[in-house]
């Protein structure tokens, strides 16, 4: 890829070799495993936990502290090539003693394959893992909805906060397990915590050191807000 | 013979209970003019916002209603039409632009999800925007058909039809609480939001 | 012929100003023949420097030109943008909470409201993302039918993406044209399922329906009259001077930078990436049928709308076959696990009642696992991960939103652009806040 627009085609690292089809008759368990797991396994034998094939996918379970080194050498070795990060998210279990999962989801186009990471984390301790930021741009957004749903912090990320939820918002984190459907607050409460937000609050503190727009709030909102006031979205 | 019977002593001209001919007459030209040009703020969200405009388009056509002019400030609207669902987030958003838009004014709440919160009966969503703004019609559906919302439209209008200009309270601003933020008492909210009916028993997990 | 000239002062708008700030006028003649020329302007002071802040600009949540309840702040410098801050969460109900708390079928229809501009493509994903999950195969009437479905669902959203992103450039023209070709789509839905936009088409192991007598007639019509109007729209924008001068050059999106960002669907494709998941990790059968991906090499605006109008015309191409080839048979897998068993034969055989009563009061248990199976949907890569601990309802239902990743580029892409170029490339991304906020 000399110039930034030639054409960039999938598959280009496998020589040879069919063209993908429909996968039929996919077994539930065992099935072929993706060779990455192996190389994984092989390369960072102290983060490697076990790795399984479900359905067809190779999941690789990753014990957390190296993370970040593990995710660099899938997407610079060039017999991994992992160039795409599909997604980020996270799995809590129904069992209170199971540990709770970060998965991420990593695709190679070079070589047509897909890849499963996991890395658990022990629900007592503070849920903190890395972020392959440095390494996928496309985490950003990815890794601050998983902060906002399930309050795991990535250690790393340039600018962690709440993204779907609004900023103030007090009841916790909604997609874990002990937040109930409806939320914890009545709904006249929940609705008067929304309407309530204050309106110099829907600038953060960031926006607002624009146009020196900080110094034209009045006195007592510039006071609340130094003092730590958490602004809006 | 039968013709010279003369009105019975007990009618009697009372203008302060009838309306005048002229105020009628002057009800019905505002109202008339009011109903036939109604410009819309589409409020729109979600799914109801795509069969909003699947409205607007050619084959139902909102033009005939005098509605085609889409009014995407609040400051030059006249109805509300909020289509599709609003999540707490969204709710001060809400309201602020019902309280930007100038009487007169009215709301129609499109949709299932604007009208009571729809199938989205959690944590996020506002369980019926009246909770936040006073609404006029309500058109049920998931998303409403084209003619159903055209039939909420012509609702409203016969609704704006039968106003009277004497009737000082009809154009009353709603004042929320000032601490709370609430226009309606909280207890109210949370009746109104309360799952009901069959909705309680489709998930079989109590939930 | 003697021409006669005449001076003409023209006094210049702001930009002519001298250092004491009054207007500096610049001589213009006029010849007989009516052509104006400047005549050498004096000797000016040079321009003051303009001194200024950069301003705070809030676009939005509730504005016409951003596809949905979507909030841009803005640092601008003039008309320059230098720095965009995306609000997004106004839209987000909970559909993943919710997941875990329905079955399979239940969930549904929840696919349809979540991408809402492509409900039966978001059903026929989940549909194959579940039969993965229990291990089922549905009859090959059935996976012909989603194809169907998916590419009539790929041209609907392109048309919304091509009527809106041409009402945000100021073409009012487009838009009925592809609202009313978008009711013809409509008819067929409606004939199939019952519903325009919010179908919930399919079930875990088949379809809810099959389709009805003439269905195919009436498909056929479609394709034999949609390519006129898609015609008619590259006519009036791919070579009009004004489409192309908004476009061109805005939003560039590298391929590396594209991949690295998580781009996908016509967005990566714009940028040089022929990445298309029917291609590199098919479902349904799709190598089996013969289309082509166009793949841009600029990525900028204008290339992402030659991407979407090309789609247009090859799924047109994909259902033509796909209508060709539609075979015989039950449009529904047999597993009785996953699917009702016939009413006749629930009344009359112990074992179906059986069936029909775990699948009604329970629903479909899939055994302890977990899967994601991505399709392409007219956003991107689009997928639904579902894992399961044996229950009726999952444990985890996460969606992978196409839009979300190709929003969050956003920031990247208009710094250094006007603010009118703004509106362009956020209609260029055809983000649907439905599936960012979820």
């Amino acid at each position: 890829m000399s110039s930034p627009f030639a054409p960039v085609l999938p598959g280009s690292a496998i020589a040879g070799g069919a063209a993908p089809a429909t996968p039929r008759d996919v077994p539930e368990r065992g099935g072929p495993a993706n060779p990455s797991a192996a190389a994984i396994a092989a390369t960072f034998p102290a983060s490697f936990i076990r790795s399984e094939v479900v359905w067809g996918d190779t999941t690789v379970y990753l014990r957390g502290d190296n993370l970040i080194g593990v995710v660099r050498w899938l997407h610079d070795d060039p017999s991994q090539r992992y160039d795409y990060l599909s997604d980020v998210t996270a799995v809590e279990y129904r069992d209170p003693e199971q540990e709770l999962e970060v998965v991420w989801h990593l695709r190679s186009l070079p070589y047509r394959r897909f890849l499963r990471l996991k890395v658990p984390l022990a629900k007592g301790a503070p849920l903190v893992v890395d972020s392959v930021w440095p390494v996928y741009k496309g985490a950003d957004w990815l890794e601050r909805e998983c902060y906002d749903m399930f309050g795991i912090t990535f250690r790393g990320h340039p600018d962690l906060r709440r993204i779907l939820m609004w900023e103030s918002f007090r009841e916790g984190f909604p997609l874990r397990k002990d937040f109930p459907l409806r939320g914890r607050f009545s709904r006249a409460e929940q609705l008067r915590q929304a309407l309530s937000i204050t309106t110099e609050g829907r600038y953060s503190m960031e926006e607002l050191s624009v146009a020196q727009a900080f110094e034209d709030l009045p006195e007592d909102m510039r006071r609340r807000l130094s003092g730590g006031e958490r602004t809006g979205e | 013979m039968g013709l010279s019977q003369v009105a019975p002593a007990s009618t009697t001209f009372a203008p302060a209970t009838q309306e005048s001919w002229i105020a009628t007459r002057l009800d019905f030209l505002v109202n008339l003019s009011r109903s036939k040009s109604l410009w819309p703020m589409p409020f729109g969200t979600a799914c109801c916002a795509i069969e909003f405009m699947a409205t607007a388009a050619t084959r139902f056509d909102l033009a005939r209603f005098g509605m085609e002019r889409m009014s995407f400030s609040p400051r030059q609207a006249d109805v509300l039409i909020c289509a599709g669902r609003v999540p707490f987030k969204l709710a001060p958003v809400l309201r602020r632009i019902w309280q930007q838009m100038p009487q007169p004014k009215w709301c129609i709440s499109m949709g299932a999800c604007a009208s009571s919160g729809g199938m989205f009966d959690n944590y996020a969503v506002v369980q019926g925007i009246d909770t936040i703004i006073p609404v006029d019609v309500y058109v049920p559906g998931c998303p409403p058909r084209p003619e159903g919302l055209l039939y909420g439209i012509m609702m409203l209008q016969e609704k704006v039809m039968r106003e009277k200009m004497s009737d000082s309270a009809i154009r009353n601003e709603m004042e929320p609480d000032p601490a709370s933020g609430l226009y309606i008492p909280a207890s109210k909210i949370d009746e109104l939001s309360e799952p009901f009916g069959n909705s309680v028993q489709q998930t079989r997990s109590g939930l | 012929m003697a021409t006669k000239t005449r001076t003409v002062e023209v006094a210049l708008g702001s930009a002519g100003v001298d250092a004491s700030g009054r207007a500096v006028r610049t001589p213009m003649t006029v010849t007989e023949n009516g052509a104006v020329s400047t005549l050498e302007p004096p000797a000016m002071a040079a321009a003051p420097e303009l001194q200024g802040e950069h301003m705070l600009i809030n676009i939005g949540p509730q504005h016409p030109a951003t596809h949905g309840v979507l909030r841009l702040v803005l640092e601008l410098d003039g008309e320059t943008v230098v720095r965009c801050i995306p609000h997004i969460g106004y839209l987000h109900c909970g559909f993943e909470k919710i997941g875990e708390y329905r079955q399979y079928n239940q969930i549904i229809p929840w696919t349809d409201r979540e991408d809402y501009l492509n409900s039966i493509g978001n059903n026929v994903a989940f549909s194959i993302g579940a039969e993965r999950l229990f291990g089922v195969e549905v009859p090959p009437r059935c996976t012909v039918l989603r194809v169907i479905a998916m590419e009539l669902s790929r041209i609907i959203s392109h048309l919304v993406w091509l009527g809106t992103t041409c009402i945000d450039l100021g073409a009012f023209t487009p838009f009925l044209w592809s609202f009313q070709e978008r009711e013809n789509v409509y008819n067929l839905l409606e004939s199939w399922v019952g519903a325009r936009l919010t179908t919930t088409a399919t079930r875990v192991g088949g379809m809810a329906a099959d389709i009805p007598d003439g269905w195919v007639e009436q498909l056929r019509g479609f394709i034999r009259t949609f390519p006129k109007t898609v015609d008619e729209c590259d006519r009036m924008l791919t070579k009009n001077g004004i489409w192309v001068g908004r476009t061109v050059g805005l939003g560039v999106m590298s391929s590396d930078e594209a991949i690295n960002h998580g781009l996908s669907g016509p967005m990566l494709r714009a940028s040089g990436v022929a990445y298309d998941v029917r291609k590199d990790f098919p479902y349904l059968d799709y190598e089996t049928y013969d289309f082509e991906v166009p793949v841009g090499s600029n990525g900028d605006v204008y290339d992402r709308y030659l991407v979407r109008v090309e789609e247009l015309r090859q799924s047109t191409r994909i259902l033509a076959q796909a209508v060709d080839r539609l075979p015989d048979g039950p449009v529904n897998s047999s597993d009785h696990r996953v699917i009702l068993p016939a009413k006749n034969r629930a009344m009359s055989d112990m074992e179906s009642m059986i069936h029909h009563f775990k699948q009604v009061m329970e629903g479909p248990r899939p055994p302890v696992g977990e899967v994601y199976v991505p399709v392409e949907s007219p956003k991107g890569e689009k997928g639904y991960y579902f894992v399961s601990d044996g229950t009726a309802k999952p444990v985890r239902w996460r969606i992978r939103p196409p839009s979300y990743v190709n929003l969050s580029a956003i920031p990247k892409m208009v710094e250094g652009h006007l603010l009118s170029d703004v509106i362009a490339i956020n209609a260029s991304i055809d983000i649907v806040m439905g599936e960012i906020d979820r």
